[in-house]
């Protein structure tokens, strides 16, 4: 749960990802903000190409240069910015205090290496720790995630292994040196249900042992409702609003946040038709003046096309970007939305 | 569904099989098989969604496949209005065709990148001889209004498109030579779901109004839930459940499709649900458990699961299921 009288353990302000191609400045990841705390899970959602997997690179520092680039912002881990820091200093926070789970774990682990191999890498060279001490915490933590028979299975190459299995690797290398922060980038896009079950079990399971802190990125509202504390929702590079998992789904307030929740079927109940969001995502080399969700929202008005909207905190501590609830919003569409 | 009783049957599959071979370490090894489909049998009606879901590798693109033929099933017959196409020659089937069409999941990998719109519509047709060529290129204009794309769009080329209208392009190939069955094999399993919504909607307006079968294959049960009359669960090779999705979903009656509806992640934090979390992996296909195979993962497993593999019997009306001990989930 979030504890609100600590400082986060992880601030992000005004964070720039910028690709530099050929076809000129795609803006990923634009100016984005918010705070991680110890011990709670920040679910960041959003379609294909919103900037939430550059948004989780950015902050380890792996995106790849060039074309990419970070051109602005900070991110303050325990107070250090580690846009700033160096690559060696860099190396120690990676993999150590913070470390990430990738979708596909078959491409992020070494084919050819013995998975208790790979851990205890990571053990050796973050911990220092001795090969034959390396090797049994590997096991050990291979335990940890439920992995049977543990002794015989760090001595299996990845492809020895089922997709599950694979991926609780991931998690057991990604936890091996008890990291502050997790970052989860779609940890269980990749696995069947019964198999994501399992897999989101056992991360919340290791969070409430450990008190890490989780960033949990992923396209599924349902994994977000379940595993997350608070959600940001990014749509074209910009966080558009940032609230308690609560209140997100039982009062979506940015219209793009109430289109995707409508555009979900329901499987609790039957609908005969699915509520759709018109239009599509602006490019990313070519981003609107205004409201990047403007042209596609049911209530835009002048305002929205001529000026971007900020993310402004409300009373009940619920974070949106949208022109409708500030002073700027003519209060009589604002009754005709009531009506509505 | 009482409805379903006085329905005509569209396609009827009798135990349907399809085995593939895979490589041993010795030429003196016997020969292993992937059994990815065992004995199955089922009916389509005519203007129902049937769906098939399940997890990976439990047959249901395989189910598919074979009934089109685009892997030739190892036994079983696929009846089609009556006539058992896996007896028909090249020739006969190529006819057939025309009635049976198919979309595939990845929109990037099932359109020929070098082939504009209006050759990829303009093939089927041709091939099936299905509009004279004078009218074709209204029929493909037609067609592009039925999936919502601009009529400019017929001088452009895949790259030039999203997914959700790439997927779009893929179900007006399908329309273009009026099909009367169609399997949407995961359509829509790689769009976004603001996009997903769009398809979603599209495909029920165009059964709406071209009374078209659809055999729906997917693994994501609230898209199933929205889009099929009946479902039809599998589990490694073989069909543990089917029923009138309401039943399906109200009162599922085998262990593995109550603990599948229990594992998915609903976007509802106030919804508290108890739910049953399966221990280990799906066993391999190559050699599948004897008894029932869901006994190695099933909470209810007993040694007469692990002797005798349970028959599908109709529980319900309409509700058939393959487990020993079904009738206490009812």
């Amino acid at each position: 749960m979030m504890t609100e009288n600590n400082k986060p353990i992880l601030e992000v302000k005004g964070l720039k990802t910028h690709f530099f191609t050929k076809r000129g400045v795609s803006k990923a990841v634009d100016g984005i903000d918010f705070n991680l705390h110890k011990g709670e899970t920040l679910g960041i959602v959003g379609e294909s190409g919103c900037g939430k997997s550059i948004t989780s690179l950015s902050i380890l520092r792996l995106i790849p240069s060039p074309p990419g680039k970070i051109a602005g912002g900070q991110v303050l881990f325990k107070g250090k910015d580690l846009v700033t820091m160096s690559e060696d200093e860099m190396r120690k926070v990676r993999g150590n205090e913070i470390s990430m789970i990738f979708q596909e774990p078959m491409t992020s682990l070494n084919p050819v290496l013995p998975v208790g191999e790979q851990i205890a890498e990571a053990l050796r060279m973050h911990q220092k720790m001795g090969r034959k001490a390396a090797w049994e915490k590997a096991v050990e933590m291979l335990k940890l995630v439920g992995i049977p028979s543990p002794e015989k299975r760090a001595k299996q190459e990845p492809f020895q292994l089922s997709g599950g299995m694979r991926q609780r690797v991931m998690i057991a290398m990604a936890l091996a040196c008890t990291p502050e922060v997790l970052i989860a980038d779609e940890p269980t896009t990749a696995l069947d249900v019964t198999i994501q079950a399992q897999i989101l079990e056992l991360i919340k399971d290791l969070q409430n042992k450990l008190g890490m802190g989780v960033i949990m990125i992923t396209h599924d509202l349902g994994v977000v409702a379940e595993t997350c504390d608070t959600v940001a929702v990014m749509y074209a590079g910009n966080i558009i609003e940032h609230a308690p998992t609560e209140k997100i789904f039982a009062n979506p307030r940015h219209p793009y946040t109430q289109g995707l929740l409508d555009s979900l079927p329901k499987i609790h109940e039957d609908q005969e038709e699915l509520q759709t969001i018109e239009g599509s995502v602006p490019s990313p080399y070519n981003m609107p003046a205004g409201c990047r969700f403007a042209t596609r929202c049911p209530h835009q008005q002048p305002i929205c096309h001529e000026q971007q909207p900020e993310l402004i905190e409300q009373n009940d501590g619920v974070k949106v970007r949208c022109w409708m609830y500030t002073d700027h919003w003519t209060a009589k569409s604002v009754k005709e939305e009531a009506v509505k | 569904m009482q409805a379903a009783l006085d329905k005509k049957v569209l396609l009827e599959v009798e135990h349907l099989k399809q085995y593939f071979p895979v490589k041993t370490d010795s030429l003196f090894k016997p020969k292993a098989y992937v059994q990815a489909v065992d004995d199955i049998s089922f009916k389509l009606y005519e203007g129902e969604t049937l769906s098939i879901v399940g997890e990976s590798g439990c047959g249901k693109s395989t189910t598919g496949r074979a009934i089109l033929r685009l892997d030739e099933p190892t036994a079983g017959k696929v009846y089609y209005s009556g006539t058992d196409i896996l007896g028909l020659n090249k020739k006969e089937m190529r006819k057939l065709r025309g009635d049976l069409q198919v979309i595939f999941q990845d929109p990037f990998a099932s359109l020929n990148p070098r082939q504009t719109v209006k050759q990829i519509l303009n093939e089927p047709m041709a091939i099936q001889d299905v509009v004279e060529k004078s009218k074709r290129m209204d029929r493909m204009l037609e067609l592009l209004g039925y999936v919502g794309l601009p009529p400019e769009a017929l001088d452009r080329y895949p790259h030039e498109f999203s997914g959700g209208q790439r997927q779009r392009i893929g179900i007006a190939r399908a329309l273009a030579v009026n099909p009367k069955l169609i399997i949407c094999d995961e359509a829509v399993s790689a769009l976004d779901v603001s996009v997903q919504a769009q398809v979603l909607n599209l495909l029920k307006k165009l059964q709406k109004q071209f009374g078209l079968t659809f055999l729906f294959i997917s693994h994501d049960l609230s898209v199933v839930r929205h889009i099929s009359d009946r479902v039809m669960v599998m589990y490694l090779g073989k069909v543990v459940e089917i029923a009138d999705k309401k039943d399906l979903f109200d009162t599922p009656l085998h262990p593995y499709t109550r603990a599948l509806l229990s594992s998915i992640p609903v976007p509802n934090p106030e919804l508290k649900r108890e739910r049953i979390i399966l221990k280990g992996d799906v066993p391999s296909p190559i050699n599948p458990p004897k008894g029932c195979r869901f006994h190695t993962r099933c909470p209810f497993a007993t040694e007469k699961c692990k002797l005798e593999e349970p028959d599908l019997r109709e529980l319900d009306t309409n509700h058939m299921v393959s487990c020993h001990y079904a009738e206490k989930f009812m």
